[in-house]
């Protein structure tokens, strides 16, 4: 099964005719998802890939059920691209756009709530159920993207969208396999956090355990670790928190924007103590992670 | 310059299917320029590594247009 | 990036939110001048940036133009981390009644702006949070409403501190002036941690603090100018960027696709060509885990041109004492293996250098892979592919580097 996708899921990208966006448009077809239309105002009639490209989201909307969009207009424009495929009804919205302001995010977050819509981003690569749908660029070329995500029983979280396919990838080369797969964002806010998704992991039969990726910067792991302590959850959690050699420089940013470690709760020192302390298992090398996600697995008696 | 990528044009099938203006407009790295006329292109030799192996100037073109892997020679 | 904070006040006054008066002064002469002017007591308060938003350093008190300057002179001395003040902020001393403290920022577990006031100034208000609870009051607003349309939120944060009357009324217009500054200058925080209330009722900010997002730059570009602040300052803790950080940043600037940012100089031997963004975190902790000296730290993400990367390589391999560099990454997706490879084998070759020499092990495994490893075989590189884990790459790599 997995989570968030399935296999009739149906989607369009907006941003369609842009460098990135026509590479993974054709990675997503060549994998085997279904792209029922692109947005790119001012293009419309023409085709992509055998996708045909329109002016306004509306327009294929009104023709046919969306369940997704992809939106990966330039900054400027993600927020309008955002409200327009809310309006129009779609309720899974991934937005892979970087550099977005923080208050627009926080208004396309603001808007989908309001509309019962869900945002995974902004600055993420989207999500895999291996073998039932690509939704958005995670996972490159369609083969590679096949090699790095083997159906499994592991559910991956990660704010970085490069480590979601190396971390994938070791789980399938393992044996354990992924359920799905969700690159969440790199950015300070996003629509859709650890604690926000493990409910739908949760409720998910396929799903046997979930392995975040995090890095300093957020109270995103101190919410997990709550939710952890709050949630009896039938699953275990594998975290592996990078950028220690961060612990001492605080005030300066690496990676994502989201990366900037201002308070003490945001280092990886203290998010690794808190998770630990809510029984989440924290991986010291990045190797190490689909053997504990084995132990973790066993000692559940999965 | 290039030393990953070759692009071979052959400028009367190019010209024969009107593809000029469609070539500049489809590569997403800017290798083909205005040519001599409007039914002509160039190439940018400065841009010719950047070549995406995307395939779109070869479906605008797939007689005039051939992109070669010079590392797989 | 952070500003001063007499920026900061810059900000206030287009909102009307009062302040104390007072000046910048690079000299102890200058501090003298101005503390004459003022007359009567004064605050002298070293500017620099600090690794803690709310504690930017040193303030004195001095009692007349004398003190002032002398008050400089030691502030201008100071060593605040990495950086020393550039000047110190002289202000007229304000007799208050009492001292509130008061902050917006954005909440990342609600997705949503919070203003946050408390009845204990001065302090960090996440420390304040921490230790006494009921005294930090906290009210989310919205982005997709102007401050106008939701004044009603401020006046409920100031109500539940316990506010009342015409105090509630003043307090409301300071919160929702504060907040429209946060969303309107792309500010992650705006504090007022010493908000003082003058005898006759009037609050004034005593102490300010704000944080711009970096992004923020590029569309804050009428504010920067008008404070002259030059689009090149970093505003880092670290201080100055070096002349190679700074050439990375020229890198970047010069071809939108894809970035190599954030790079970073370190002591030290190991050139390190890395990516992408959670890649590097990754790779960093694994290089040093193994014994490696990094000379540096770049992010390649965003599938930069063969151009990018290219400049990049050359650029790791300019610095002193580093004739090795590391092409590393996590599984790629966006970012394409091939263009990296083309990119840093031209950089290397460009140098007179021979790949096969100066690359000691590429990892670059993902989009594309197959015509990278064709291009690295060409060329004699030594490269593995995802079976080899980030952690075993790295220490092949830095077995290379020591011999
Ligand atoms: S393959 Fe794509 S990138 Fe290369 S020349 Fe043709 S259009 Fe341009």
């Amino acid at each position: 099964m997995g989570i968030l996708v399935h296999e009739d899921f149906r989607f369009i990208v907006q941003g369609i005719t842009g460098r990135e966006a026509l590479n993974f448009t054709r990675e997503c077809l060549n994998y085997g998802s279904k792209i029922i239309g692109g947005v790119t105002p001012g293009r419309g009639g023409r085709e992509v890939y055998g996708v045909k490209v329109y002016d306004t989201v509306r327009e294929i909307t009104e023709q046919t059920r969306v369940d997704g969009s992809v939106i990966t207009v330039p900054y400027q424009f993600a927020p309008d691209a955002a409200f327009e495929a809310i309006e129009a009804g779609i309720k899974e919205i991934i937005i892979i756009t970087e550099g977005i302001q923080r208050k627009s995010a926080v208004e396309i977050i603001e808007f989908a709530r309001q509309h019962g819509a869900r945002v995974i981003g902004p600055n993420c690569l989207g999500v895999i159920t291996p073998g039932v749908c690509r939704f958005g660029s995670l996972g490159g070329p369609a083969d590679d993207c096949k090699r790095a995500f083997g159906a499994g029983c592991v559910g991956v979280m990660s704010r970085s969208g490069g480590m979601t396919t190396e971390i994938s990838n070791a789980l399938t080369l393992s044996g354990l396999g992924i359920s799905t797969s969700v690159s969440i964002g790199g950015d300070p806010v996003v629509g859709s956090s650890y604690s926000d998704l493990m409910p739908l992991f949760e409720a998910d039969e396929q799903t046997k355990a979930v392995v975040i990726y995090s890095e300093p910067g957020g109270p995103m792991e101190a919410q997990l670790a709550q939710w952890s302590k709050d949630n009896n959850s039938r699953l275990p959690i594998v975290a592996f928190v990078s950028g220690r050699f961060m612990d001492d420089m605080p005030g300066v940013s690496f990676g994502h924007a989201g990366t900037v470690v201002h308070r003490k709760v945001d280092s990886p020192a203290e998010k690794i103590r808190a998770m630990r302390a809510a029984g989440i298992a924290v991986a010291d090398e990045i190797g190490d992670i689909p053997k504990l996600v084995k132990e973790r697995i066993e000692a559940k008696g999965g | 310059m290039a030393m990953f990528i070759r692009i071979d044009l052959k400028e009367d099938a190019i010209a024969e299917a009107g593809a000029a203006a469609k070539l500049i407009e489809v590569c997403p790295v800017k290798i083909f320029a205005a040519g001599a006329d409007d039914k002509s292109v160039s190439i940018i030799d400065d841009n010719v590594d950047e070549c995406t192996l995307c395939d779109l100037c070869m479906e605008a073109s797939p007689k005039g247009v051939k992109v070669v892997k010079l590392y797989e020679e | 990036m952070r500003f001063y904070e007499y920026e900061s006040k810059k900000i206030l006054a287009k909102y009307g939110i009062p302040f104390p008066k007072g000046g910048v002064a690079k000299t102890a002469e200058e501090a003298k001048n101005l503390a004459a002017d003022l007359g009567g007591k004064v605050v002298v308060k070293a500017m620099v940036l600090t690794s803690s938003l709310t504690d930017r350093g040193t303030v004195r008190e001095a009692n007349g133009p004398d003190e002032a300057a002398k008050a400089t002179e030691e502030l201008l001395a100071l060593k605040v981390g990495a950086l020393t003040p550039v000047s110190v902020l002289v202000e007229e001393q304000v007799e208050v009644e009492r001292e509130l403290a008061l902050q917006v920022t954005y909440d990342g577990v609600a997705k949503l702006p919070v203003m946050i006031a408390s009845d204990v100034p001065r302090k960090n208000l996440d420390d304040v949070a921490d230790d006494t609870p009921d005294r930090v009051k906290r009210r989310h607003f919205s982005t997709l409403h102007p401050m106008r349309a939701q004044t009603f939120r401020c006046k409920e944060l100031v109500r539940s501190l316990g506010l009342g009357g015409s105090d509630l009324n003043r307090m409301t217009q300071v919160v929702s002036k504060l907040a429209d500054a946060m969303l309107e200058y792309d500010l992650t925080v705006a504090e007022i941690n010493a908000l003082g209330q003058t005898k006759d009722g009037k609050f004034i900010a005593l102490d300010v603090n704000m944080d711009m997002e970096e992004e923020g730059r590029f569309r804050q570009g009428a504010l920067l100018e008008e404070f002259g602040i030059p689009m090149t300052e970093t505003r880092g803790v670290r201080g100055e960027p070096t002349p190679m950080e700074r050439e990375a940043q020229a890198i970047d600037a010069d071809d939108p696709r894809g970035l190599i940012s954030p790079f970073v100089e370190f002591d030290g031997n190991m050139g390190l060509v890395i990516g992408a963004g959670g890649g590097s975190l990754t790779i960093f902790d694994a290089v040093t885990r193994h014994g490696g000296k990094p000379a540096n730290y770049a992010a390649i993400g965003g599938n930069p041109s063969v151009k990018k990367a290219q400049r990049l390589a050359k650029l790791v391999l300019s610095k002193e004492g580093v004739d090795k560099i590391a092409v590393m990454s996590n599984v790629v997706s966006n970012t394409r293996a091939d263009l990296v490879a083309r990119g840093v084998i031209k950089g290397v070759l460009e140098l007179g250098l021979e790949p096969k020499e100066v690359i000691t092990i590429f990892r670059c495994p993902g989009a594309w892979e197959a015509d990278a490893f064709k291009i690295l075989e060409k060329y004699g590189v030594d490269y593995c592919d995802r079976s080899v884990s980030l952690s075993e790459a790295a220490k092949r790599a830095v077995a290379k580097v020591q011999g």
